[in-house]
């Protein structure tokens, strides 16, 4: 009997592979792009991690001094007893990437991470020591450095990007330095000596717990979680009007087995067994899709990353089974949610129910009621979560709230829209075309429903990106007035380009810096000139006291970029304590985008009173722009500056801009991606109602409309729907980037941005939900003309 | 994950046996053409000869004492620089091509104690300085005065958990191994440079975990270096440094082979005044008589060794059987007692097991 119900539940399947289709579809990609964001946000992760290990910063005590630390204080503290090792640390420019240089004594190193590719085999040692030098690389970072006259690389897997671990003697080759950054301290040290703070001048620092990159980057990381849940839900629509449809369509079956004497439980666990091998099989399709998301998006994201928050991720994938599992876990949790309501039925429907498949899915006002509600007390909340909440996550539920929300309001929505264009319907066709749309809207709201989240997505991101990019641009212009930016190694050097410079350039802006703590917080100080009528006149500040630069100047007041002004919930005059004994009043705010750092700004001579032997080794020159590379030439030529000590303003920009752009590249990919998905969902939708849609069509194709025409009402009613569930994505898009831009970005970055409009992507976006479900209704539409007119006829003779 | 490199490291001093030490820099089994070679017709000139030697790949001052408590309790303790070049070149500074490696251990007839320490020379971190002082970190064999440098000593290191300070003063002249020094370690011929101070009487503190304990005994201190490690096939050695009753003394290795075991001996005999005599392969025999699980591997615990020309016949045993060197290259260095036809003391070390 079991395997007789088997057979007969299957064969639904083998009759509708489409529907089948659909359903494992819907299945994979709602697995695949939430797996896919699972996969990306581990691997940063543990590259956080991994990055945090490295050389044991996580955990090794450090021996610094302001000017760094040199050969005889180490040999000194070694001396005496102590177990130190020397590291040298610093970037190095190789054209574009910059590499962070590590060096490290091997015989010194207390045990560690990273320097595993040294184990074991004394030729690599030997090179490692030698004078040529060894640098040890992770594999994406090898193939950067491809074709530079660098050191030898060796890949070392367990290095993060972007870092080289190498001898200190290639260190202070590659990095022109003498000095060492700082001493790494053993965490045991030989019995029976005395404390090493009393042996030594240096200062003992301990790292603090827990890796910063992983709260820096939490906010990005919730980001794309939120994204993959959204394309979760999204895909789960599809899924459920899938099982929706199936049961429907089975009830004769069902009824059939039932009256040959299946169990009502055997058949529910039947239907909830293949509902499983569903999702393990369409869940096992859409992890092998999902890992290839993640493979493509990756290098993407760990640009972000590297751009944004200078955090090393890895651009390389790994496999982690639990990654799988949870993924599998997730597609049949959701497949039971989704498909439980149809199960709920089956179970409940009477032995001997009449076989006739109601119009399905029909709502009545009474649902539509409780949907209207439903979606007024989500909005009421998403407002008070905006307006009560100030945290990252209120910002967030807020957004779900909104997006929910407004996907319950949509139906209602539409129908009162199509209620108030009838008057607009000409003629007994255009009246039944409206009022057949009317009657649609429940059958269709899923893929609605998913359309209007996609679209508002995208109208949502793609403001906050395209605000968040002028806005930038106009930042970068303003930031970067100067056309030449120049860093000397010494002090020689420095008065050299000085002296160079003075002959063409119109201003020569010194600046130096000095870390500090402030407020808690690691924070620059930038000493600049503050008297310079680039600044005076060019730099637009959020908010400044009216003689801010007089203040900055004298040493009256400080400059504090928006990370810190948000963060400290500071004011203009409140004052801030830079260091003991020396507190400033805040005289003004400025932008500094992309910087997840506390910065603070004074003028230059209040600096270098301040810290005596601070050199000045940074200048920006301003020039006219054309004499600018004539310039750049001459100070590398006559002072022996490296191409990337003499930088011109327009090269900033460009990195700058490149950077920004890798930064969005994963939302834009997903944005398209859920659009897409949302696209199948209507597909589905409409592929469904086609069948069961027979009935209505065939007495207007009775009273003489053709097929073609029928056909092409069809793709006109879709299209009328699609368009306004456009018309209101957009107003919730906006909604989006409203929280996105005044809550998110400010809770996760520090920083507000300005909103801006951008219109012409909206009718883009418009053109795209066209294109989408004029798509996904054309199939179904095709069918139609290609309807045999004894299927119409049969319709009235054996009416089921 | 240290320990592995600086295995890697060890593997380049003599300590290793072939198996070890093939395939480190290509300086494996046969030194570097370019490093300097031992050459039987060389006579020593102290005491240039108590310092560095560079030119040459391998050298190492060793020293070890056989200690004993105001309540007669043995104690044991070891002292050595290692110095390895990775080139004879570049030694000044960072980029110096020579890396010193120090072992120190305490061994008391229930604990045994070691440490040690890598450093790269050239930068004062290490290394043999004027008048004497043999140097890493904080460990130092120092000269105190005397004719020679090495007729007073001061002796210190400090590990994880002890540490000691000792005063040796020699009490008879220095020895030259093998033929005036030139010492041969295979029958192919490959050799090192070998003299040693064997006369050390010793007295000082040492400081363990249970507290500070004072300890007089006698020491004896190896200087060797060359640039051929061990003959392609041996995987590693025996070596007895003993002190008898009588006021003799010996020293006597074997160098074994996976196939043959021990298949070439050296000995020599030291007459309480100094007088020495070595004995060639084959006059010296060693015979494992006991062996037990230390560390993991089968060790020999108790030795018969044989020199007739001597008419000695003795075993012997440790004072800690677990005097294992658990270092990044490791072996077994302990003091041992001596019975038989001669009864005594000394210092035993087993490589390559």
């Amino acid at each position: 009997m079991t395997r007789t119900a088997i057979i007969a539940l299957l064969s639904h399947w083998r009759r509708h592979r489409l529907q089948l289709a659909m359903l494992l579809i819907g299945l994979a990609l709602a697995t695949a792009l939430w797996s896919g964001v699972q996969a990306i946000n581990s691997e940063a992760r543990k590259s956080y991690d991994r990055a945090a290990a490295t050389l044991g910063q996580d955990t090794l005590d450090r021996l610094s001094a302001p000017d760094g630390v040199t050969l005889s204080e180490f040999v000194e503290l070694r001396r005496a007893g102590y177990l130190v090792s020397p590291v040298i640390e610093g970037n190095s420019r190789i054209d574009a990437a910059r590499l962070r240089i590590l060096g490290v004594d091997p015989l010194t190193a207390p045990p560690q991470a990273g320097l595993a590719a040294l184990a074991g085999d004394g030729d690599v040692l030997a090179d490692f020591l030698g004078s040529e030098g060894l640098l040890l690389v992770a594999p994406e970072t090898a193939a950067e450095l491809d074709g530079t006259d660098l050191p030898p690389r060796r890949i070392a897997a367990d290095l993060s990007p972007g870092i080289a671990i190498t001898d200190i003697t290639t260190a202070q080759r590659l990095l022109d330095r003498e000095r060492l950054s700082y001493l790494s301290v053993w965490q045991q040290q030989p019995a029976g000596l005395p404390p090493l703070e009393s042996a030594t001048d240096l200062a003992r620092t301990t790292p603090e717990d827990g890796t910063d990159l992983a709260e820096l980057t939490d906010s990005f990381h919730l980001n794309l979680t939120a994204f993959g849940f959204l394309a979760f839900g999204v895909g789960l629509f599809i899924v459920q009007s899938a099982i929706g449809l199936a049961v429907e369509q089975r009830r004769q079956t069902f009824r059939t087995l039932r009256a040959l004497g299946l169990p009502l439980r055997r058949l529910v666990a039947l239907l909830a067994t293949e509902l499983a091998a569903f999702a393990l099989l369409a869940g096992t399709v859409g992890l092998g899709l999902g890992y290839a998301i993640a493979a493509a998006l990756l290098p993407g994201v760990a640009g972000t990353l590297r751009g944004l928050y200078g955090a090393p991720v890895s651009g390389m994938l790994s496999f982690d089974p639990l990654w799988a599992l949870a993924g599998l876990g997730l597609t049949l949790a959701g497949t039971a949610v989704a498909g439980g309501q149809a199960l709920w039925t089956v179970a409940r429907m009477p032995l001997l129910a009449p076989a006739q498949p109601r119009a399905w899915a029909m709502a009545s006002a009474r649902t539509l009621r409780l949907q209207g509600a439903a979606a007024l007390v989500l909005l009421t909340l998403a407002v008070i979560l905006v307006v009560a909440g100030g945290s990252l996550l209120a910002a967030f539920g807020s957004l779900a709230a909104l997006l929910i929300g407004s996907a319950l309001a949509l139906p209602p929505l539409l129908i009162g829209a199509l209620r108030l264009a009838r008057p607009l319907a000409r003629g007994p066709v255009g009246e039944w075309l409206l009022a057949d749309a009317r009657q649609q809207v429940p059958a269709l709201s899923l893929a609605l429903m998913a359309l209007l989240l996609a679209l508002s997505a995208n109208v949502g991101v793609g403001t906050m990106v395209g605000s968040f990019r002028t806005t930038f641009t106009g930042w970068l212009d303003h930031r970067l007035a100067a056309e030449l930016y120049v860093t000397a190694p010494d002090e020689e050097t420095a008065a050299q380009v000085r002296e160079i410079a003075a002959t063409d350039a119109r201003e020569i802006l010194p600046s130096a810096s000095v870390d500090l703590t402030v407020a808690g917080q690691p924070a620059t100080l930038i000493g600049i000139a503050a008297d310079a009528a680039t600044f005076r006149e060019g730099w637009p500040l959020l908010q400044a006291e009216p003689d801010v630069w007089d203040r900055l100047a004298a040493g009256d007041g400080v400059l504090i970029n928006e990370q810190l002004y948000r963060r400290e919930d500071l004011e203009l005059g409140a004052p801030l304590t830079l260091a003991e004994g020396w507190r400033l009043p805040v005289a003004g705010i400025y932008a500094d985008y992309g910087n997840p750092q506390a910065q603070l700004m004074i003028g230059n001579a209040v600096l270098s009173d301040r810290y005596p032997d601070l050199p000045q080794l940074r200048f920006a020159l301003r020039i006219a722009p054309d004499a600018a590379p004539a310039l750049a030439e001459r100070l590398r030529q006559e002072t022996g500056l490296p191409q990337q000590a003499v930088v011109n303003q327009a090269e900033v920009k460009a990195i700058s801009l490149r950077v920004f752009d890798q930064t969005f590249l994963v939302t834009g990919a997903l944005n398209v991606l859920t659009l897409g998905v949302a696209g199948v969902a209507v597909l589905t939708a409409l592929l469904t109602l086609s069948g069961l849609r027979l009935p209505q069509l065939a007495p207007l194709w009775a009273l003489g409309i053709r097929p073609a025409r029928l056909a092409r009402l069809e793709v006109a009613r879709t299209l009328i729907l699609a368009v306004l569930t456009w018309a209101l994505a957009v107003p919730v898009g906006l909604a989006l980037a409203w929280v996105l831009l005044a809550r998110v970005n400010v809770a996760a970055f520090g920083w507000r941005l300005p909103m801006l409009y951008f219109p012409a992507e909206w009718l883009w976006l418009a053109a795209a939900a066209l294109t989408a479900a004029g798509l996904a209704c054309v199939w179904p539409a095709w069918r139609l003309t290609r309807l045999p007119p004894d299927r119409l006829l049969r319709i009235f003779a054996n009416e089921r | 994950m240290r320990d592995r490199i600086c295995c890697a490291l060890a593997a380049a001093l003599w300590l290793a046996g072939p198996a070890h030490a093939q395939g480190y820099a290509g300086l494996g089994a046969e030194a570097g053409a370019e490093f300097a070679i031992p050459r039987a017709d060389t006579s020593f000139d102290f005491p240039a000869d108590h310092f560095a030697h560079p030119g040459y790949r391998i050298e190492w001052w060793y020293l070890t004492a056989n200690l004993e408590g105001s309540d007669g309790t043995p104690y044991g303790i070891q002292w050595t620089l290692f110095r390895s070049a990775l080139a004879p070149s570049r030694t000044d500074g960072w980029e110096t091509d020579q890396v010193w490696l120090g072992h120190a251990a305490v061994t008391t007839p229930d604990a045994h104690l070691f440490d040690e320490r890598f450093a790269r020379g050239g930068i004062g971190q290490a290394g043999v300085a004027e008048p004497f002082d043999a140097f890493i970190d904080d460990w130092s064999m120092r000269s105190t005065g005397g004719d020679d440098p090495l007729d007073r000593i001061a002796l210190t290191a400090r590990g994880d958990s002890f540490s000691y300070d000792l005063a040796l003063t020699a009490e008879g002249p220095l020895i030259r191994h093998g033929d005036a020094g030139y010492s041969v370690k295979s029958l192919e011929g490959q050799a090192s440079y070998y003299y040693s101070q064997p006369f050390y009487e010793v007295e000082g503190t040492l400081s363990l975990p249970r507290g500070d304990i004072q300890v007089t005994g006698s020491a004896w201190l190896d200087r060797e270096w060359s640039s051929q490690p061990l003959s392609e096939n041996q995987s590693g050695w025996d070596w007895f440094s003993l002190t008898f009753d009588s006021g003799a003394k010996m020293m006597a290795f074997g160098l074994r082979t996976d196939a043959e075991g021990t298949h070439f001996t050296s000995a020599t005999w030291i007459e309480p005044d100094g007088e020495a005599t070595a004995y060639g392969d084959g006059a010296v025999t060693l015979t494992t008589l006991e062996t037990g699980e230390v560390a993991d591997r089968t060790l020999p615990l108790r030795w018969r060794v044989e020199l007739p020309a001597r008419d000695l016949d003795i075993t012997t045993a440790p004072i800690n059987r677990d005097a294992w060197m658990g270092t990044s290259f490791p072996y077994w260095e302990g003091p041992v007692t001596v019975s038989g036809s001669h009864a005594g003391r000394g210092y035993l070390e087993m490589t390559g097991y």
